[in-house]
């Protein structure tokens, strides 16, 4: 009790039976407090305004996906339909060619993007050259200082029949004619998952390297002396050390595995991919966007969060209980 | 004894050696590309037409550049680009610095609340159609400030500037407070300065955002005028895209053309960032483990 009164602002005030202050007494204290404090206060509630605005009222805004909004309604006189949009979905063809092409893509990315950078990190980190070190981190974090738009554009003049891509294959002797596989639905999976990678990887090093950087040089300079070879070095000591910001990445790359990448698919997809290039974000896009149906894409948009928030905390559930409980969120 | 240690030597190196040529192949891959790209744009549109060169083009030629830079298209798409890019930094830095430094005082009234308005923003969200709803009630669609007002506030930019602030020694606060001045006139007169460093990073990071930013314009602005140089690719490459697949077998003129303008759209729309990244690249670091410290 004695505790309780000297930590509230005053301190000098009577603390109610519960231990708590009456409630009328605790509003007085808030506004003394506020108006001596009024100054710090104007700087964080233009910071409140904004959130209540752009970001609490879009969240509001969710509660369309069950109603029936058509253009000539607000939000308000929209007509309620309950789940009616959901269930629409459940027999949306193309919807669900969204959802397959979403995580072919995303299983892709996982089992070879997420791989890369690790293996990156660790090459480059081993590097003993000072010099040569800087210069592939400087190359390599590059690309993803592009816009996919720009790096669309470069990947339609490498592949057109006449770019670098068919130049090199037909140099090599790999194909006879040149064609330009942007217009094969068959490969473009591949060809999402690989710019991706071609991009992004080299800047997805840069926080397992700085991870790296902590480990204590010590445990290598024993590991020399019991004789043991860099690979197994690697392998018993980088790696290790680096198992909660893999895992972390891991839980991240998870919960994202419905989600895609709306620039590059809106870049890449044309009307020869569309089959295998429509992903959920671009249909919800095409839907809500192109054809104006703001209640159906929303309650697309909405289950797919859901979905993730779910992944989220079953990837995480997961984890931890690899990692002995820890959990890493 | 002896040998042993000589074999381990002679392992290293063969990793070593692996190591450098697998990491040089890496990087050729990325370089080779970008370099094809440069020399395509400053190519004729004879030899973009034939094709078949990678590292050095047989035929230069300033006719893409020139094509592009005659268009008055793209005076404008830069100059909305740059002023989008400026005027959206500097007003993003300072307004998540401002609340940033109140929330790192920690005595502040309602201090919980608003930290926990922050966090569940930073996990939910309205989505693209609310979003948009939204932006059209308030009237922005087709005006140039859907490029700043949306942009201004990111509770992840506030937590790292709030946990810049509060490594802060208090003394040099308490001194301030004693020779009479005011929350205001210390978080702009003293703190700004302070922490330059960390606002640097975070202007580093939004200004690629916005300058690569093309979703914004994409869903919110069907006004030419207002259209930045990322847009103004983008509609480039569509055009071109569309014709090419008309064009199977057909005019290879036309689609040269296009493509030759593409290519030069494309190195002007990333020169600015390619001039930027050698002096910005020491804050790569500093902005990422400012991040993880969150994490």
């Amino acid at each position: 009790m004695d505790k309780l009164a000297v930590e509230t602002s005053t301190g000098k005030h009577t603390v109610g039976p519960n231990g708590k202050k009456p409630i009328g007494q605790r509003i007085k204290e808030f506004i003394v407090d506020y108006r001596r404090q009024w100054e710090i206060q104007s700087m964080i509630i233009p910071g409140i305004i904004f959130m209540i605005i752009f970001c609490y009222i879009p969240i509001y805004g969710l509660t369309i996906a069950f109603k029936n909004y058509t253009v000539i309604d607000t939000l308000a006189t929209a007509p309620w339909v309950g789940l009616d949009n959901f269930r629409i979905i459940l027999s949306d063809k193309y919807f669900w060619d969204a959802v397959v092409n979403t995580l072919g893509i995303s299983f892709l990315k996982l089992g070879i993007g997420f791989v890369i950078p690790i293996i990156l990190a660790i090459m480059i980190y081993e590097l003993n050259s000072g010099r040569f070190k800087k210069f592939v981190q400087t190359v390599s974090y590059l690309p993803h200082f592009l816009s996919w738009i720009v790096l669309g554009g470069m990947l339609i003049t490498w592949f057109s029949t006449t770019g670098l891509f068919n130049q090199l294959l037909l140099s090599l002797g790999v194909i006879s004619q040149p064609q330009n596989i942007l217009l094969d639905a068959g490969k473009y999976w591949w060809i999402a998952t690989l710019s991706d990678i071609w991009k992004e990887a080299g800047w997805g090093t840069i926080l397992y390297l700085a991870i790296m950087a902590k480990i204590d040089p010590t445990y290598y300079e024993a590991a020399k002396i019991d004789g043991a070879s860099r690979l197994r070095q690697i392998w018993n000591i980088t790696l290790p050390n680096m198992r909660s910001i893999i895992s972390l990445n891991l839980i991240l790359t998870v919960s994202g595995l419905l989600g895609s990448n709306l620039d590059q698919t809106l870049v890449l997809m044309n009307s020869q991919n569309r089959d295998k290039a429509e992903v959920i974000n671009s249909y919800v896009y095409r839907m809500g966007m192109s054809q104006g149906d703001f209640s159906y894409a929303t309650a697309v948009g909405l289950g797919v969060s859901i979905i993730s928030v779910i992944l989220l905390v079953t990837a995480n559930k997961i984890t931890s209980k690899l990692n002995d409980n820890q959990s890493v969120l | 004894m002896n040998g042993k240690v000589a074999k381990e030597d002679l392992d290293s190196r063969i990793f070593d050696t692996l190591n450098m040529i697998l990491l040089i192949i890496c990087t050729i891959v990325i370089l080779v590309p970008l370099w094809n790209v440069i020399i395509s744009s400053f190519s004729s549109g004879k030899a973009l037409a034939e094709g078949g060169f990678i590292f050095w083009s047989p035929e230069f030629s300033l006719e893409n550049y020139r094509a592009v830079f005659n268009d008055q298209g793209i005076w404008q798409a830069f100059f909305i680009s740059v002023s989008k890019t400026t005027i959206g930094v500097v007003t993003h830095v300072f307004f998540c610095a401002m609340v940033g430094y109140g929330l790192s005082k920690k005595y502040i009234r309602g201090r919980k609340l608003y930290v926990a308005m922050g966090v569940i923003t930073m996990f939910f969200s309205g989505g693209m159609i609310p979003t948009y709803l939204l932006i059209k009630s308030l009237g922005l669609l087709n005006s140039f400030w859907v490029y700043i007002i949306p942009a201004l506030f990111s509770f992840y930019d506030v937590v790292i500037l709030m946990n810049f602030f509060r490594n802060v020694p208090d003394s040099l606060e308490e001194s301030a407070k004693i020779d009479g001045a005011g929350d205001w006139h210390i978080f702009l007169k003293i703190f700004i300065p302070l922490s330059m460093p960390a606002m640097a990073t975070i202007a580093l990071f939004n200004g690629v955002g916005q300058w690569n930013d093309f979703m914004t314009t994409k869903l919110y602005i069907t006004d030419q005028s207002l259209y930045p140089l990322q847009m103004m690719l983008y509609e480039i490459i569509v055009q071109s895209q569309t014709q090419s697949m008309q064009n199977v077998g057909g005019s290879a003129v036309i689609e040269t053309t296009t493509k030759g303008v593409q290519l030069a759209t494309i190195v002007i729309t990333t020169l600015p960032i390619v001039l930027i990244y050698p002096i910005v690249q020491r804050y790569f670091i500093s902005g990422m483990m400012l991040g993880a410290v969150k994490e």
